[in-house]
């Protein structure tokens, strides 16, 4: 039986969205931009797919969402115009960003921050959640950004983007949030906060791949990454992605609809697995659930490193993800299970579970035996539980 | 940039079979109890090394016979990912039946070979030969306890690249003999760094104490030192030797202010001569570094090897140079 649980990394993509985006490959292929009819024929898809995601979001007609590759694209866009407009002219010298945002704000916070840009990096609390008041301690009259997700991929933790909001229009400064990690797993609303701009990615919530946004407030104008054409009103050169804007509309819509179903269903069956998966014992999840997003669960299982996990899961079908050092190409640790300061020994134990609207009871039943197999089984072969003769001294704890 | 480098692969991918094979099925672990090793008329050895905090650790078990020193059993407990429990296994393996000399001459390399499915294809991707790394460790631990001796003893060099088991002294003459001067070439002469990469430069997977940036940067400053010097020794080493403490201080301030002080200010840094100890057959120079050098990360290494080069050449070659 094959179980997806990474939908944190990705998602499938609904047939609605894939029906819907199938005739503008080769019946409305036509370049949007052209004067004739193949053109025209795409423009009422294009339009209304852009108005389903401005509602998704509620952002006013006055204000501007650009479609873009990904949500890479939007936050680099983002990070990169702010320098280019406030840090490099002298007027500022500062931006604010967690030091759990996604690589697509860090690294690119750092190469700013190597060309002279201050960067505060806000550090997450034991329960892996951002406290709205150290943004507060940490603006200065010189901060020109502040960047903090509004939902955390590893933990599923919501950040108090409301809070944030305010406190950054009480000070001026302009506030952006990556909201991958939320659109269709909790209401996201560019009115009822203060958010100036906002990052979002079709893939997330079952569109395709490929396609992202950047929500600019009015007035909060942003200069472009991509210079050329002067489609998407100059804001972002370069064809429209016809196909991937109908996508990302009809993927925005249903993930609307389906909000109420993710807040309850999938969360009541993301509650009962994490209850079972609690009774094996020594695990260990991190941030409360009810200050979480619906669908996620990082959990650790002591004495279990993150990829073996990854391998017998992987064996019996089941996809999940680990933050752990050796299971990525670039072997770094879990960033998140590290700055929430959680116990060494459990830096690289945490095993990601995120489900979606697709996820069966069935499939967690499944994936539960299964856990609970593998965990025998790495167990008996781990270290940290394994036979010592009296008077050993445990050499376990020793850096290397 | 080929197409792999460029949209990656999944490492488990490049295992080999068996590597899949040992990581679902491994065939020695678990441990080995008192009483099963004193059945066996054995004394029972039990190792760790690595830690769960650093990603890996390992627990390795031996029961040997005291009178030939032969490994009659080897077990192992792992905490870590699929290669470190394939390589902790058949290190374990590779233990059988040896004497615990032969086995301390087990390496990493002996491991990852022995995972090999055809003598050619590596049996784990170049990032994880560090998994391996640990199966040698614990071997010379395990070692050193039977032998009730200190686990560095079994060194016989400063090893640099763990992956490759590259030594200090070789990488050294390498980079000199053939006038190397990036990683990139360091790599296709040695193999050192083309593996997990954490002796490049500070900031990889592990920490070191010495990197590849360094030796190349002490074998620049080197030959910039070469170039600008006259290459008049100030004294052969018999009248080194003979000097007062007053007369070494002076002539090894000279070398410095002909030789090496100018390479230091360059880099906004100064260093200054605290004293001269006669050690054994050693002459100790005490020195403090000043500005910019004071906390530099090449400070204790590539910097400390050219001034520590420079001064054996021009003075005395049993010059030791120990920065406070």
């Amino acid at each position: 039986m094959n179980v997806y649980l990474d939908n944190n990394a990705t998602t499938l993509v609904d047939p609605h969205v894939f029906a819907a985006m199938e005739p503008y490959f080769v019946q409305k292929y036509g370049n949007p931009n052209s004067l004739h009819h193949f053109a025209s024929e795409t423009h009422p898809g294009i339009k209304q797919s852009m108005q389903k995601i401005y509602a998704g979001i509620h952002a006013k007609d006055e204000d501007s969402v650009i479609v873009t590759s990904c949500a890479t694209e939007s936050n680099n866009w983002v990070l990169k115009s702010i320098y280019f407009q406030y840090i490099l002219t002298g007027e500022k010298n500062h931006i604010i960003i967690s030091e759990v945002e996604h690589p697509s704000v860090i690294s690119t916070a750092k190469w700013i921050e190597s060309m002279g840009c201050k960067v505060t990096y806000l550090p997450i609390n034991h329960e892996g959640l951002i406290e709205a008041h150290s943004v507060r301690d940490a603006i200065t009259d010189k901060t020109a950004l502040v960047s903090v997700m509004w939902a955390n991929n590893e933990t599923g933790a919501i950040f108090p983007v409301e809070e944030i909001g305010a406190i950054c229009k009480e000070h001026n400064v302009l506030f952006h949030t990556d909201a991958v990690q939320a659109i269709g797993k909790t209401p996201v609303d560019v009115q009822a906060f203060n958010v100036d701009y906002l990052t979002f990615s079709a893939h997330k919530f079952h569109g395709p791949k490929g396609v992202g946004a950047l929500y600019i407030k009015k007035g909060k104008e942003l200069i472009p990454l991509l210079h050329g054409g002067a489609q998407m009103a100059g804001y972002r050169s370069g064809t429209l992605n016809v196909p991937g804007i109908v996508g990302m509309g009809t993927a925005m819509e249903q993930a609307i609809d389906s909000l109420e179903f993710e807040m309850s269903k999938v969360r009541e069956m993301r509650d009962a697995f994490e209850d079972e998966l609690l009774k094996i014992p020594d695990t260990f999840v991190v941030t409360p659930r009810e200050k979480r997003t619906p669908n996620t669960i990082l959990i650790s299982f002591r004495g279990i490193e993150g990829e073996s996990m990854l391998w017998d899961l992987n064996r019996e079908g089941i996809g999940a993800s680990t933050g752990s050092a050796c299971a990525s190409e670039d072997l770094e640790a879990n960033s998140v299970m590290e700055a929430i300061g959680a116990a060494e020994d459990l830096a690289h134990t945490a095993i990601r579970f995120s489900l979606s609207r697709y996820t069966t009871q069935e499939e967690l039943n499944h994936t539960l035996a299964v856990v609970k197999r593998a965990v025998a089984r790495l167990r008996e072969i781990s270290s940290s539980f394994a036979y010592a003769p009296d008077g050993h001294v445990c050499g376990l704890s020793e850096a290397h | 940039m080929g197409i792999d480098s460029l949209v990656g692969g999944t490492i488990w991918d490049e295992y080999s079979d068996k590597v899949t094979d040992l990581m679902n099925n491994p065939q020695n672990m678990g441990d080995i109890k008192q009483e099963e090793a004193e059945a066996m008329g054995a004394k029972l050895i039990v190792a760790d090394f690595g830690a769960e905090s650093c990603g890996d650790a390992v627990r390795l078990y031996w029961a040997v016979d005291p009178e030939t020193d032969i490994i009659k059993e080897s077990k192992f407990k792992s905490f870590g990912c699929g290669t470190a429990i394939a390589s902790s296994d058949t290190m374990a393996e590779l233990c059988k039946g040896k004497t615990v000399q032969e086995a301390v001459k087990i390496t990493n390399i002996d491991v990852e070979l022995a995972m090999r499915d055809t003598p050619d294809t590596p049996s784990v991707p170049p990032q994880k030969m560090h998994c391996s790394v640990m199966a040698y460790d614990v071997i010379k631990k395990a070692a050193a306890q039977y032998m009730n001796v200190d686990m560095e003893s079994f060194e016989e060099e400063v090893i640099v690249c763990e992956c490759a088991r590259v030594s200090l002294s070789t990488l050294q003459e390498v980079i000199r003999l053939n006038d190397l001067t990036t990683v990139e070439q360091v790599a296709d002469y040695t193999k050192a760094g083309a593996f997990c990469k954490s002796c490049i430069k500070p900031g990889g997977h592990e920490e070191k104490d010495i990197y590849l940036v360094d030796l190349l940067d002490a074998h620049e400053k080197e030959k910039m030192i070469a170039g600008s010097s006259l290459g008049t020794a100030a004294g052969s080493n018999a009248e080194f030797a003979k000097m007062t403490v007053v007369q070494k201080l002076k002539a090894t301030e000279k070398v410095i202010d002909e030789n090496i002080r100018q390479m230091l200010i360059s880099d906004g840094g100064d260093m200054e001569i605290l004293d001269i100890k006669e050690n054994g057959e050693n002459f100790d120079i005490y020195i403090r570094y000043l500005g910019a050098c004071n906390g530099c990360s090449s400070a204790d290494t590539g910097t400390l090897f050219a001034i520590e080069n420079i001064l054996k050449e021009k003075l005395d070659q049993n010059i030791r140079v120990l920065p406070i």
